[in-house]
Formats: structure tokens, C-alpha cells, sequence
């Protein structure tokens, strides 16, 4: 549970474009890291390498290391498959599986790992995930209805129970309260809270205020031009980025000069 | 100022808004449209009508009169045959079919997808005429010695027992050949609706550590399954129509068993219609209309079925 | 020295244990092959279908078991998979294959001029042609054509630019649905049944080929023509409205115009399928050795009609007649192969296309 993540000279390509360029990060466990920056700066994809979920698509592939507690997510042999099951992903929209109830949404992952789990022990793991992802009591009596029947800010948080479900070391969240309401967003940010304690939670933003509020570590992505690829500008204690930034290019971010 | 309470008198207003020539126009032309539209619905209404009048003697005559005999008894092993024939076809078009979409969708690189449909989709403009040449040419010769084996070896299941066709030309054969024509249709849906996978879904999968196929069985599949379904049922539909491969590659006879490789097999109504009906005359003519209209009814109730399927379906993602 | 170094990348990343070379599948594949059909050699058993079928079952288990063993169950199966819908779609590649080879060499035999000059009419044993079923297709396939085009292009204006709402348009759309699922011979048989009752019994003429064709033909007319119609956007239509253009001219200059290379592939491709029926013209226009260009007198030969008689009731000797139903299959298949290209060359050249 709870690792922590070296990123060493991180570049991404798709096909022949440049996308990202030489990221150096330490990612601390237990603790929450944002990645803010204007749109197409690359921080999605910063995070979807984490879990290798960039490779999805057609060309894409990468130089460099992430290192998950030493171990290199990019070594030669790499399974990806198994990279994603330490590493678990919470998307923009909410996706619960519409054919099936929520409590085979929680276990969706649970099943594709381990073909035997006894009843007792999936029920264990539905109440467990869906307590720490603050749903339980909503839905602990409709457990059999389909994922799909819920409210926007109640399916996201059954996908953050689906993630953790499996047990992973990390958490990755990429802008998960951007199309819900204010409300929910709150939800979503206490939960987040309560997650760090478990687990490795690292969170990509649109949303400064969110970034202040929620995280323990920020990391600030830019363009240094048009056209060039996206960088890590400045990566710091959120203390310190959000009042006392090294670089100018993050001061006026942060300030509202631009994006 | 006067305030006028009559409506101006018709000589005053200004010309250009009055529509006059105009609307001769339209009216002409949506009534060519509107009667193009009811021409469709009264020519079926007389396909119906004919096939019902036309089959009406063979209900009501007299089973000596006949020349084939009593109606029921006599469309009963084709009915079995149409029925049984289609069945076949759909065991062996089904898996092939949705393997061939998950292979189009999900496996085959991105590059040549377009042209491997294209290539699938070249054997739905084959003839049957074609269709039924390669049946009887290639297909049965070189099925025959694969009868053979399955005679003598799994003999005592009842599917596979009697005596083995010289030919190689049995319901077997005709309907591997059905299928061969069936799938392209099957694979066309089954592909449209595996492209619709939401790509959320896809996403949700892989990052939980799926594999390829276990994606596939957790999102591509359960979401797809109304469009597979109702491709299915098309394809079925067409199976059931389906007349001159059968008509050509099947050695026939009027029984009812389930044995695949013998010479003599329950032919399919249309098949028999095909090759019974040049010389038919009178109350002849009649039943084989008859049988006709067993078939339509057939096939009828299949679309149909397909249809309702595909409108639930659209229903259902309304909803989400 | 701390006692616990860091673990070795090649030996114990957790995250490895267990891959298949990129090698390990087309060499087990080759073995499989040479395996399989030396041991079939020895059983003499070599046919070729079974050395395929065989190999490939041998190559499936082999492989399913060496990725259990190293890489676990879960991936295995998806391997097992992929090589199951990749087999798959090599399965119906045969009778393509199969179909189009043996069609062309069976068929190039008879592709001389003789065939497509002269009729079977006096002809018994070798020599003879096609030209009069040739004709015959033209001619019916054009006829139903003319016939379904001004009905299917009519009533799919109707439904998409008069009739959206009315109860009829849901009607026709319903009842088009069920006219794509008449089986051919039985639209064959209606159109029997209309001739005789009108002309007699037994008659048997090429318009009334053309009317059973129809039948076929303009349910896929009106669908492929409202697909296109739909396309066209509103905003278009209603630009000619605001500009005091009144409906059917819309309809006419702007609606038309635009989605006319989509109608045309549409037509196209729908003459494609029904240029090769067989079963509805047995029944209606019946079968003619010589050539007849009436289609108003007298049976009608067309090119599928004549394939199947001259295989299914070839004379004495066969071979000659059996070759003349390869041309004339050759020759069908490829006007259908030629119809179904310029349908796709218009459409990818010309039609606006949807965003995928």
C-alpha cells in the first residue's frame, strides 16, 4: 500500500510528436500531489504514463523511468497489465459499467484478479471499498441496481470504490470532479482526504483553488512556446507554490495572467 | 387615423405576398411524394393479398384434388427443412461472425481494418447462383471425405448416422454454404455496434488491469449484445429466404430426421418452391403459393422480432 | 554495505515475472505445421484441409499451454483469444478465396467472343453464348430500376422532408422494414400471380421479372435514400427558406444536389444485389434460348437464370454447358464487382462524409 513514485527523465511521444519533455518528480506516498497547468500542457499524459494508460492509444510510447518504490514501471519485459493493478485510475467522467448492479461495479476488478473470491469475502470487499470511498450508506440497500441508476457525484465516488477495490499503491485521478456539481465536488475532495492516508493519490486539476485545497505537493506544467512540448516547470510543497513559486512562469499561473 | 376593423379588400394587398403560382408547385410535389410513399404501402398490401388469395384453393380443396397432396402434411417436412437448414447455418455463422467483428474492432492493426471489411463484406456481393456453382464444385468434394469420418467413427450419434452421400451434397454441406453467404450480414451489425463501445468503458477496463479479452468481455460485449442479437436475427431472416444455394447444392427428398450426410435431406420451402415450380400447373400452383406464404409469415415474424429489438435497444442508451 | 541491496531489475522485478518472447508464437506455429503434417504424411492422411484444420488445433493447445506455464491463465486466454477471431477471420477468407479462384478458372474457358455474341438458340453440345441472357439482365435490371428509383427516391423525400411526424411516415418505415425481409422467390411469386390473373395463367414475360425485382429493389432505394437525405443539414434547407424559396424547389435545387452522390451510390449498390436474383426471375420471366428484347412477349433469359439451368440441366455431353455456366458465372460476379466499385469510387469521391 502506499508507494512512493520516481519519475526520471520522463519523455512522451505520440507517433512523431514530442508531447512531453524531461519530467523529474518525486511523488511522495501518503500524500496528495496535484498537477495544474493550463489545457495541453501535458499533464494527463504525465499521469496516464504513471499507469501506462497512454500506451492505449495507437504510436504512443516513452523514454525514461517511473519508478514505483525502485521498481521501474518501463523495464524491459514490463507486463502492463500488471502495472495497472498496483496502480489504479479515476477518470474525467464517470464510468461505471451500465449492464452491471454496484456491487458488481466494486467488483469488477476483484473478479478479473482473483477467478475465486467466496461470498464472504466479496461481500467484505464491497462494504470495505464502498465505506472508504463514503458511498456505503447511500446504496448499502440497493447494492443489486445497476451502477448506471446513480447521480453523477455517486457514480464517481462507485468508480473510486471500483479502483480501490484491488488494493493498489496508488491512486490516480485525472480531473475526476470536472463534470460534476459543487456539491459532489466536496464530497469528492473529503474522500480525497480520507484516501491519502492509505494511499498515494496523485490528482490532475484544472482548478487552482481544488489544487490549494486538497493537496499536499503541487506540480506546475507548461509550453514553453507554441508547438514545443509540455514541461514541468516547477514541482513543490503546495505551501510553497501557491505563495512563494521559484519560477515567474508559475507566479503568473497562479496569479491569473494567463490560462 | 382612421383604425380599420375590416380586413383590407384583396385588390390592395401587395401582390408578391400572396402565394399563388407558387403553391401549385408544392402541392404537386408533395403529392407525388405522399402517393410514392402510399404506392408502397398498397404493394404490399397486394403482395399479401395475391399470396393469401392464390393460396386460399390449397387450403380448401379437396386433398385428392391436389396435386401434392394434403397442404399441411405435405409443407410440414419443409417448414422442418427451411427451419432446420437455417438453424444449422446460424450454429456455424454466429461464433464466426462475432470472432470476425472482435477481430475487425479490436485486433486487426488499425491500418488494414477498412480493407479487411471490405474484404468481408465482397462475399455479400456474391450471387447465390455463385454461391450455389462453388457448393456443389468445391465445397461437397471436399467435404465428403470429413462425412466419411464422421460416419465412421461417430456413426452412433444420431446426427451423424445413415448412409453417407456419394456427392457430398447434404443439408450439412448447404448449410455451411448459408452460413458463408449469412455472415457477412452478422459481422456488418455486430462490427457497427463493437465501434460504438463507448471508449469510457474500454478505459475503465484496461485500468483496472484487464487483459485485451477481458476488456472485451466486460465492456465490449455486454454493451454491444441488443446489436449482435438483432444482427443475428437478420441474418436468420435471410437464411430462412435464402433459394438457390440450397436449391442447388442439397440432394432432397420429402422426409423429416436430423441426419447430416446422408443424399437424402428435408429441403427448405423456397428451394423446393424453386425447383418444383416450372413445371407446377393449376392447384399445384396454388400449394407451392401456399408453401409461399408459410415462408413469408416465417421470415416475417423473425424481422420483425429484429426490429423490436433494435428499438428497445435504442430506448435503453436514451436513457443513460 | 547494507545487507539488503536493491533487487536486480532482470531477475526480480515482480512486475515481469513471465513474458513470451516475441519469437516463441511464429516458431510455434512453423513447428506446428511441420509437426502435424509430417505425423498426417505417415497416417496417410495429407489432405490439405486437414493438415490446416490440425496444425492450427495443435498450435492453439501448445501455445495456450506454454503461456499457462509462464505468463499464467489470464494471459493466456487472452492470447488463445486472439488467435481465435484472428482464425476466424481466416476461416471466411477460404471460401472467398476459394470462390473467386475457382469461379476465374473455371469460367475463363468459354470467355470468347462466341460468348457473348451468340444466343443458344439451335445450340446443342459445345458452342453457343450468353448474349441473350446478357441482354436479358440489361433489360430487366433496367426496367426495375426505372421502376424503383422515382417510387424509392419519392417516398424517402416524403419521409424525411414532408411526413417527420405523421403517423403514415411511421406506417411506410415500418412496412420498408418488412419489405427488406421478403424472401426473393416469394416477391418471384407475386408477381406470377399478378401477370397471370391479369394475362392468363403461365404467363411468363421480362416485365414481370422487372416487377418482382422492384419489390427488392425499393425498400433498399428508400433506406439508402433517406440515410442520405437525413444528412443534409437543417441548416442548409432552412437558408433557402429564409430566402423565400419555396418547399419542393428547396427540395429540388438545394436538398437533392447534395446529397446526390450518397443517392447514386445508394442506387448503385442496391442494382448490385438484385442483378444477381435468381429465384424470382425462374418464376417470372422463365428461361429463353434465344434472344428476346420484348419485354412485354414471351420469356426473357437472364445471365443468373442461364447459370442455373445450364448447370442444373446441362445436355448430353455436360461439359460444354458446364463451362458455359462458369463464363456466364464469371461474367455475372464480375459485372457485380464492377457495380459495387463505381458505387464506392462515387461515394468516396463525392458524398459528404458523417464524422467517425
Amino acid at each position: 500500500m502506499s508507494k512512493r513514485i520516481e519519475i526520471k527523465d520522463l519523455d512522451i511521444y505520440y507517433g512523431k510528436f514530442h508531447a512531453v519533455s524531461g519530467v523529474n518528480m518525486t511523488i511522495q506516498p501518503r500524500a496528495v500531489t496535484a498537477f495544474i497547468g493550463s489545457s495541453g500542457c501535458g499533464k494527463s499524459t504525465v499521469l496516464r504514463s504513471i499507469n501506462r494508460m497512454h500506451e492505449v492509444i495507437d504510436g504512443a510510447y516513452s523514454t525514461g523511468q517511473v519508478l514505483l518504490d525502485g521498481v521501474d514501471l518501463y523495464g524491459p519485459g514490463v507486463d502492463p497489465v500488471r502495472v495497472r493493478r498496483q496502480v489504479g485510475m479515476v477518470f474525467q467522467a464517470p464510468n461505471p459499467f451500465p449492464t452491471m448492479s454496484i456491487r458488481e461495479n466494486v467488483l469488477a476488478g476483484v473478479r478479473l484478479n482473483n477467478a475465486k473470491v467466496s461470498k464472504a469475502q466479496a461481500e467484505e470487499i464491497v462494504e470495505k471499498s464502498l465505506r472508504a470511498a463514503n458511498l456505503w450508506k447511500e446504496v448499502k440497500d440497493r447494492l443489486e441496481r445497476p451502477g448506471s441508476g446513480l447521480s453523477g457525484g455517486q457514480q464517481q465516488r462507485l468508480c473510486i470504490a471500483r479502483a480501490i477495490a484491488i488494493s493498489p499503491d496508488v491512486v490516480l485521478m485525472d480531473e475526476p470532479c470536472s463534470a460534476l456539481d459543487p456539491i459532489s465536488t466536496l464530497a469528492i475532495e473529503d474522500l480525497i482526504h480520507q484516501l491519502k492516508e492509505e494511499y498515494t493519490v496523485v490528482i490532475v486539476t484544472h482548478n487552482m483553488q481544488q489544487a490549494a485545497r486538497v493537496s499536499d505537493q503541487t506540480a506546475f506544467f507548461n509550453l514553453k512556446e507554441q508547438g514545443k512540448p509540455g514541461e514541468l516547470i516547477e514541482v513543490a510543497s503546495t505551501e510553497k507554490i501557491f505563495h512563494n513559486p521559484d519560477q515567474k512562469a508559475t507566479e503568473d499561473y497562479i496569479t491569473g495572467r494567463f490560462g | 387615423m382612421t383604425t380599420h376593423t375590416v380586413p383590407d379588400p384583396p385588390g390592395d394587398a401587395d401582390r408578391t405576398l400572396r402565394r399563388t403560382g407558387r403553391q401549385v408547385g408544392d402541392v404537386v410535389f408533395r403529392s407525388f411524394s405522399t402517393g410514392s410513399g402510399i404506392t408502397i404501402l398498397v404493394l404490399l398490401a397486394a403482395v399479401a393479398t395475391f399470396l393469401v388469395g392464390m393460396s386460399i384453393p390449397a387450403f380448401t380443396a379437396d386433398a385428392a384434388d391436389l396435386p401434392f397432396g394434403d397442404f399441411w402434411a405435405y409443407v410440414a417436412p419443409y417448414a422442418f427443412g427451411t427451419v432446420w437448414a437455417a438453424t444449422l447455418a446460424m450454429l456455424f455463422a454466429v461464433p464466426l461472425s462475432v470472432g470476425i467483428a472482435l477481430f475487425l474492432t479490436h485486433y486487426a492493426p488499425k491500418r488494414v481494418r477498412q480493407i479487411f471489411g471490405y474484404i468481408i463484406d465482397l462475399l455479400a456481393a456474391v450471387p447465390s447462383v455463385v454461391f450455389g456453382l462453388w457448393g456443389i464444385n468445391v465445397l461437397a468434394p471436399l467435404m465428403r471425405p470429413l462425412f466419411v469420418w464422421l460416419n465412421e467413427n461417430l456413426g452412433w450419434i444420431p446426427f451423424f448416422a445413415g448412409k453417407v452421400s456419394g456427392t457430398g451434397r447434404t443439408i450439412l454441406t448447404a448449410a455451411v454454404v448459408l452460413a458463408v453467404m449469412v455472415l457477412p450480414i452478422i459481422t456488418a451489425m455486430c462490427r457497427e455496434v463493437f465501434t460504438q463501445t463507448p471508449r469510457l468503458h474500454e478505459e475503465a477496463s484496461l485500468a483496472l488491469g484487464a487483459t485485451r479479452w477481458e476488456m472485451i468481455r466486460q465492456a465490449v460485449l455486454p454493451f454491444g449484445m441488443p446489436g449482435v442479437v438483432s444482427g443475428c436475427m437478420l441474418g436468420l431472416g435471410r437464411a430462412l429466404g435464402e433459394t438457390m444455394a440450397v436449391a442447388m447444392v442439397l440432394s432432397p427428398a420429402a422426409v423429416i430426421h436430423v441426419k447430416l450426410l446422408t443424399s437424402s435431406n428435408p429441403n427448405t420451402i423456397a428451394a423446393n418452391i424453386a425447383l418444383t415450380f416450372p413445371e407446377a400447373f393449376q392447384l399445384g400452383v396454388n400449394q407451392l403459393i401456399a408453401t409461399g406464404l408459410v415462408l413469408f409469415v416465417i421470415t416475417l415474424a423473425v424481422n420483425m422480432t429484429a426490429r423490436w429489438v433494435v428499438a428497445r435497444r435504442k430506448e435503453f442508451s436514451g436513457a443513460n | 554495505m547494507p545487507k539488503s541491496l536493491p533487487q536486480l531489475r532482470v531477475e526480480v522485478n515482480p512486475l515481469t515475472a513471465g513474458r513470451l518472447p516475441r519469437f516463441t508464437e511464429p516458431a510455434l506455429l512453423v513447428v506446428s505445421l511441420v509437426v502435424t503434417a509430417a505425423f498426417l504424411s505417415l497416417l496417410a492422411a495429407a489432405n490439405p484441409a486437414i493438415i490446416v484444420i490440425a496444425s492450427a488445433l495443435v498450435f492453439l493447445a501448445t501455445s495456450f499451454a506454454l503461456s499457462v506455464s509462464i505468463e499464467g491463465v489470464r494471459h493466456a486466454k487472452d492470447r488463445l483469444a486472439a488467435h481465435v477471431v484472428t482464425g476466424f477471420f481466416l476461416v471466411a477468407l477460404a471460401p472467398l478465396v476459394s470462390l473467386a479462384w475457382g469461379t476465374l478458372a473455371k469460367g475463363v474457358a468459354r470467355m470468347d467472343p462466341q460468348f457473348f455474341t451468340y444466343s443458344m438458340r439451335n445450340v446443342i453440345g459445345d458452342g453457343g453464348g450468353a448474349v441473350h441472357a446478357i441482354w436479358g439482365t440489361l433489360i430487366i435490371t433496367g426496367m426495375a430500376t426505372l421502376i424503383s428509383v422515382p417510387i424509392g427516391l419519392m417516398t424517402a423525400i416524403y419521409l424525411v422532408e414532408y411526413g417527420s411526424r405523421h403517423r403514415l411516415s411511421s406506417a411506410i418505415r415500418f412496412f420498408v422494414d418488412v419489405m427488406t425481409g421478403i424472401p426473393s422467390i416469394v416477391a418471384g411469386l407475386f408477381a406470377y400471380t399478378l401477370f397471370s390473373l391479369f394475362f392468363g395463367p403461365g404467363t411468363k414475360v421480362g416485365v414481370a421479372g422487372a416487377v418482382a425485382l422492384s419489390v427488392l429493389m425499393i425498400p433498399t432505394v428508400v433506406r439508402s435514400t433517406e440515410e442520405m437525405l437525413r444528412l443534409v443539414p437543417n441548416e442548409l434547407r432552412e437558408a433557402s427558406y429564409a430566402l423565400g424559396v419555396p418547399k419542393w424547389r428547396t427540395i429540388v435545387k438545394v436538398v437533392l444536389p447534395t446529397s446526390l452522390a450518397g443517392i447514386i451510390t445508394g442506387v448503385v449498390l442496391s442494382i448490385a444485389r438484385i442483378i444477381g436474383e435468381t429465384a424470382p426471375l425462374l418464376v417470372t420471366a422463365g428461361m429463353n434460348q434465344s434472344m428476346n428484347t420484348n419485354p412485354f412477349d414471351a420469356p426473357m433469359a437472364t445471365l443468373p437464370v442461364f447459370v442455373y439451368y445450364q448447370y442444373v440441366t446441362p445436355g448430353i455431353p455436360q461439359d460444354p454447358y458446364h463451362a458455359r455456366a462458369w463464363a456466364g458465372a464469371l461474367t455475372l460476379i464480375l459485372i457485380v464487382m464492377l457495380l459495387n466499385l463505381i458505387g464506392r469510387l462515387i461515394s468516396w469521391k463525392f458524398a459528404p462524409k458523417p464524422g467517425r
